[in-house]
Formats: C-alpha cells, structure tokens, sequence
C-alpha cells in the first residue's frame, strides 16, 4: 500500500515542477500553466491528508476536500483573468514574452 | 489501490508535468498538461475522493484546457525561436527549486505519521458529493456565496479586460 509520505512526496516534486517551470520559462501562457501544476500539487497533498484523517463515522475528513473545491474555483477564475490580461498585453505588444515586457523595470 | 497503479499514475502525472516545461511548442505544453491532469485525477480516485476527481477532470482537462488551448490558436503563437539563454538566470532558478526539493523531502521524511499507510474506511465513499455538499451549505456558507461573487467578478473583469477600446 502507498503510505501517506509517497503521496506528499509526489504532491511535493510536482510544486517543484511548476516551481521551476515559474522560475525558467519566458512565455507567459507557460507560466500560468506551471502556475496550475503548483496548485494542483497542494490539492494532492489536501485530498491526501483529508484521506489519512479518518472520522469517527468512518468516513475522511471532508473539511479538506471542500477547501480543494474552493481552491479549483478560485484557479479556474484566475486562469480566465490571466488569460483576458494576457490577450489585452499581446494586442499592445505582440509579444507574450516576459523579457520584453519592462517598462515597469528600474 | 494496488501500490503498482498509484506510481503508474504518478509516474504518469510528473513525466507529463515535467513535459509541460521542457516543451517549446505552447500547444503540445497544454496536451501535456491535459494529459498530467487526468493522471491527478486518478490519483484523487485512488484516495477515495470521487467528486474531488470528477471536478478535476471536468473544470481542469475540460474547460480550462479549452480556454489555454483557444487562447494559444487566437493569438497564433508558433514555437518560441531559440534565444540566448541566461544560464546564470537558469541555474539559479533550477537551484531555488531543488533547494525547495530537498527541504520538502526533509521534512517529509522526519514526519512519523507519514510512514503510516491510510486506515480503512467504515463505509463506502461513493456518496461524497452529498457530504461535501452538506458541509458546503452548513459549515462554508460564507465563504461558498464570496467565491460565487469572486466568480461574478472575475467573469464582469473579464469581459471588461478583453473588450476593444473606443478610439
């Protein structure tokens, strides 16, 4: 059987993929997408948690899985405002690449 | 589950997501993407989180892949042509994500209850969207009626963001 170490490791090299993926990658549509893998890798760790809890009644601890539910709403909301703000930045620019983007830069 | 089909999935899962940031294409990053997810789900199921599972294969492989997918045909992004890598800027950010790596494997590691496996469930867990729904309703009721004006705000924001502006 897995233990519950097996699934936060999993959930833990999969924030250090979307980690590394924010950290290296230029183009903005990749990056919110790493973005996503690193909220997924919470709700793993969330879900599996919840597993582990085992209530009284025999069921596990629902208060975990109704938070990843939150989580997902909250990630679909922002991938459609960071995709709104991305086609209003390319229309301006022609370019979804962070490294032409520094106007703001000091 | 059977241990062999959990490391498939998450095998699976981390290959693809891995894909998803070597791939230089934005389209095949979000196939992989799709891919990575539905091996989440599967690994939601093997927790015995079904509603969990079905939610992410629904919001995430359907209608958020859509939308990644949609977006990358409108604005018609090729393959990134090959530039100049900063390889001090690359190094760092790969050693800051190792560096998290092994402190999450330390950490893990000294945790006693993670060497447990996962106690036995009393009863079946194929009616969880009635106890998640019950907790929605009773505990969350706050929180669950802001995320629906998060969502109307985030779908007003939208339409607002992606209008074309008067001349």
């Amino acid at each position: 059987m897995a233990t519950l170490g097996d699934y936060l490791i999993v959930s833990g090299i999969l924030f250090a993929i979307g980690f590394a993926g924010v950290m290296l990658r230029r183009n903005l549509i990749i990056v919110l997408m790493s973005l996503e893998l690193m909220l997924n890798a919470a709700n793993l760790s969330l879900v599996a948690f919840s597993r582990f809890r085992v209530q009284p009644n025999g069921l596990p601890d629902y208060n975990a899985q109704v938070f990843v539910f939150f989580i997902i709403t909250v990630a679909a909301a922002e991938v459609a405002v960071g995709l709104a703000i991305l086609v209003a930045l390319f229309r301006a620019r022609q370019t979804t690449d962070v490294k032409d983007i520094s106007s703001l830069k000091f | 589950m059977p241990p062999f089909l959990f490391w498939t999935f998450a095998l699976l899962m981390l290959i693809f997501g891995g894909a998803v940031i070597v791939n230089r294409n934005p389209v095949a990053s979000a196939l992989s993407l799709v891919v990575s997810f539905l091996g989440l789900a599967a690994l939601f199921m093997s927790l015995d989180a079904y509603f969990v599972g079905i939610i992410q294969v629904l919001v995430y492989a359907g209608a958020v892949m859509v939308l990644f997918l949609f977006i990358i045909m409108l604005l018609n992004l090729r393959v990134e042509e090959q530039r100049q890598i900063n390889w001090l800027a690359a190094a760092g950010g790969i050693a800051v994500a190792l560096i998290l790596l092994i402190q999450i494997f330390f950490v893990v590691g000294h945790f006693q209850a993670a060497r447990q496996t996962f106690p036995a469930l009393a009863r079946s867990t194929t009616d969880d969207v009635w106890n998640i729904g019950a907790l929605l309703f009773s505990n969350y009721n706050l929180p669950f009626q802001i995320i629906g004006v998060l969502v109307l705000v985030a779908t007003i924001g939208v339409v607002l963001l992606s209008r074309r502006e008067r001349r």
